[in-house]
């Protein structure tokens, strides 16, 4: 990444955390409904991973923590925020939700919220891009805990066996909703897991947007250059609970604060001060104009949009 | 028109579907060297080769959804699943990501793919491996579910399914791969909606679909040569959504009916056909409508104990005369 993308991303990641906080907050208010995860805390991860990919021209499927994923493909943070509001102009059109975000034209695929059950679908979306000969890949992104279902391991054995161009982007955020990974899970660093489907991985830490740019472009340039699937896993931490009726009463307050001391849009924004590109004033003025943005137009926008006609309540059952 | 068995009719809906669209592909467990458990795709593997007709792992829920997946970027996979009973461990990706995601995205996502297995009870397969289940598929919001009853039908319900935006489900028998029937030799088209008068009668209207419509014509026979009852025949080779109009249309005529299916009862195609001649035309009835079905057991291993717990067309038969006051 040049010093531009890097003060871009930044840029970027204030606006995923200051739109996931805000969605925290309409929440409280009762704006928003059902279920709600957030990222923050997770933010490196994505950005480091797309900023290797091709946003909007790969094709990117992920689980129901999904906000952000789609607004890194391209997807206008407006219409993801009224989905969140139930809005007609929601980009699911009201009928999603939270754990729901589609964006077919930015190739963003979906949130679904079957913990693991995106594996096999993005091995599918590989499969196409493999019978059509296109360039792109599909790019899988979960956490730790849907490594424990089976669709995790029938689908990195297919995935194998057919050299499918997919990459499987592990989120280690080390909960399953509330029981620590240590408590449910074997082998505690995942990309192990993968190696046993003869599959080419990697760990590295999910904090650093560095760090993890330099993993993803590995990952995906040998996706892209037909070698077949890959794993990368991520080590992160999520801030805030596993959705909203979460009280992280399975964790201590010591642990979320050691994690908040690597917080990954504090890292990368103070790597840019310490190199001379930034300064504390105007990163200040970054989150200003985002949190205006954020209300004047993204919260605006959803406030403002109809509601979904009840009489196309059947609409899009069938074709 | 040829008389080709119903294996025959599937396997030429595949052959034509793929030699017209290289997006189309197939794949299950066996379908490509070893030709299919039941010959559908018999020689496809040579014809098309490996990367079309696809040998899966035994692993029904993955494949399942890598196949859905394929559907999301154009791909229109025809998924063979060997057994009903195995398609339980697919189901999740059937509901949750095929049949849904229409919907919950808002109809930007549509999964065109075609989910093909043989349920029923064929010979001391056990409990295993002779389950029924359309009762569950066809409740499923977004999801088609056709059943066809003959060779012209297997062939023409799975060249529409291929079409077809929607998820579809064919449901087949294993008893009924190598029955013989006409099929037209000019490309077909069965409609995924709807339902056949299989044999006009006035009497009594007798609803069945897949192998009990064979029950249904067989017990016609019966009712008319030996009790003077004229029996008529309704194949439902559509079993989501039903045909109302069809059901209403026949019950009119006859104002009494009949339901025979291979499931067992509590939940399943005869309540449903029920309750809709109650919701459609409660009125037309003379007599309160009957239902055949199977027990309540897991299917038995013993030949006796099996076919004790599945109906036939005696059943049919003595449904019928106990609806005209004659058992």
């Amino acid at each position: 990444m040049t010093l531009d993308d890097k003060k871009r991303v930044l840029r970027e990641m204030v606006l995923h955390r200051r739109f996931e906080e805000r969605c925290y907050q309409a929440y409280i208010e009762r704006k928003i409904g059902g279920f709600l995860h957030l990222y923050p805390g997770q933010e490196a991860c994505c950005n480091g991973v797309m900023e290797a990919a091709r946003p909007g021209h790969d094709y990117v499927i992920t689980g129901y923590r999904d906000h952000v994923h789609a607004i890194k493909c391209g997807t206008d943070p407006k219409i993801v925020m009224a989905e969140l509001y139930g809005k007609e102009t929601g980009c699911s059109k009201g009928r999603g939700g939270s754990m729901h975000i589609f964006d077919v034209a930015h190739r963003f695929m979906g949130g679904y919220a079957l913990v693991g059950g995106p594996f096999p679908l993005a091995a599918g979306i590989a499969k196409g891009i493999q019978l059509k000969g296109g360039d792109e890949i599909a790019i899988c992104f979960l956490g730790d805990a849907a490594n424990n279902q089976g669709v995790f391991h029938e689908t990195l054995n297919m995935a194998k066996v057919w050299n499918l161009p997919v990459l499987f982007v592990c989120e280690n955020n080390q909960y399953g909703i509330g029981t620590a990974i240590h408590r449910s899970t074997a082998v505690l660093d995942q990309y192990k897991r993968a190696c046993g489907y003869n599959i080419e991985a990697a760990q590295c830490d999910g904090q650093d947007i560095d760090i993890v740019h330099e993993h993803a472009k590995i990952a995906v340039d040998y996706v892209r250059s037909g070698k077949g699937p890959y794993f990368l896993e991520l080590m992160t931490y999520r801030y805030r609970g596993h959705s909203m009726s979460d009280s992280r009463g399975y964790r201590t307050r010591e642990e979320e604060e050691e994690w908040k001391q690597r917080d990954p849009i504090n890292i990368l924004r103070d790597r840019l001060i310490a190199a001379g590109e930034l300064t504390m004033d105007e990163y200040t003025q970054i989150e200003k104009t985002t949190d205006d943005y954020i209300e004047n137009e993204v919260i605006k926008f959803s406030e403002e949009s109809p509601e979904p006609n009840v009489a196309d309540l059947e609409k899009y059952v069938l074709a | 028109m040829a008389e080709i068995m119903y294996w025959e009719g599937l396997r030429r809906a595949h052959d034509e579907e793929m030699a017209r669209d290289p997006l189309v592909i197939c794949m299950g467990e066996d379908i490509g060297v070893a030709g299919g458990t039941y010959k559908a795709t018999k020689d496809l593997y040579e014809k098309y080769g490996e990367k079309r007709v696809m040998d899966t792992p035994i692993s029904e829920g993955g494949y399942t959804g890598l196949g859905i997946g394929a559907s999301f970027v154009g791909i229109r996979p025809i998924i063979e699943i060997m057994s009903v009973n195995f398609a339980w461990l697919a189901m999740d990706q059937m509901f949750n990501s095929a049949a849904k995601v229409r919907y919950m995205s808002g109809g930007q996502l549509t999964a065109p793919c075609v989910f093909r297995s043989a349920g029923g009870t064929a010979h001391q397969l056990g409990a295993q491996h002779s389950a029924r289940m359309e009762k569950v598929f066809m409740g499923v919001a977004g999801l088609r579910v056709v059943t066809p009853s003959n060779p012209k039908q297997a062939y023409g319900l799975l060249k529409s399914a291929v079409r077809s935006d929607d998820p579809v489900f064919v449901y087949e028998h294993e008893l009924m791969y190598n029955m013989k029937g006409e099929v037209p030799d000019e490309e077909y088209f069965h409609p995924l909606e709807g339902s056949e008068v299989s044999r006009s009668g006035n009497d009594v209207t007798l609803f069945g679909y897949n192998i009990s419509v064979h029950w249904c014509l067989k017990a016609a026979e019966i009712l008319e040569k030996q009790y003077g009852i004229s029996a008529e025949v309704v194949d439902l080779y559509a079993l989501a959504p039903l045909d109302r109009a069809g059901i209403k249309k026949s019950i009119s005529k006859t104002h009494r009916a009949v339901i025979a299916e291979e499931d067992e009862a509590p939940v399943g195609v005869g309540s449903e056909i029920i309750a809709i001649i109650n919701e459609e035309c409660f009125f037309e009835l003379d007599a309160a409508p009957v239902r055949v079905h199977s027990a309540l057991v897991p299917q038995p291993y013993n030949h006796k104990l099996e076919m004790a717990a599945i109906p036939d067309h005696q059943d049919v038969v003595n449904a019928v005369l106990k609806l005209f006051g004659k058992a």
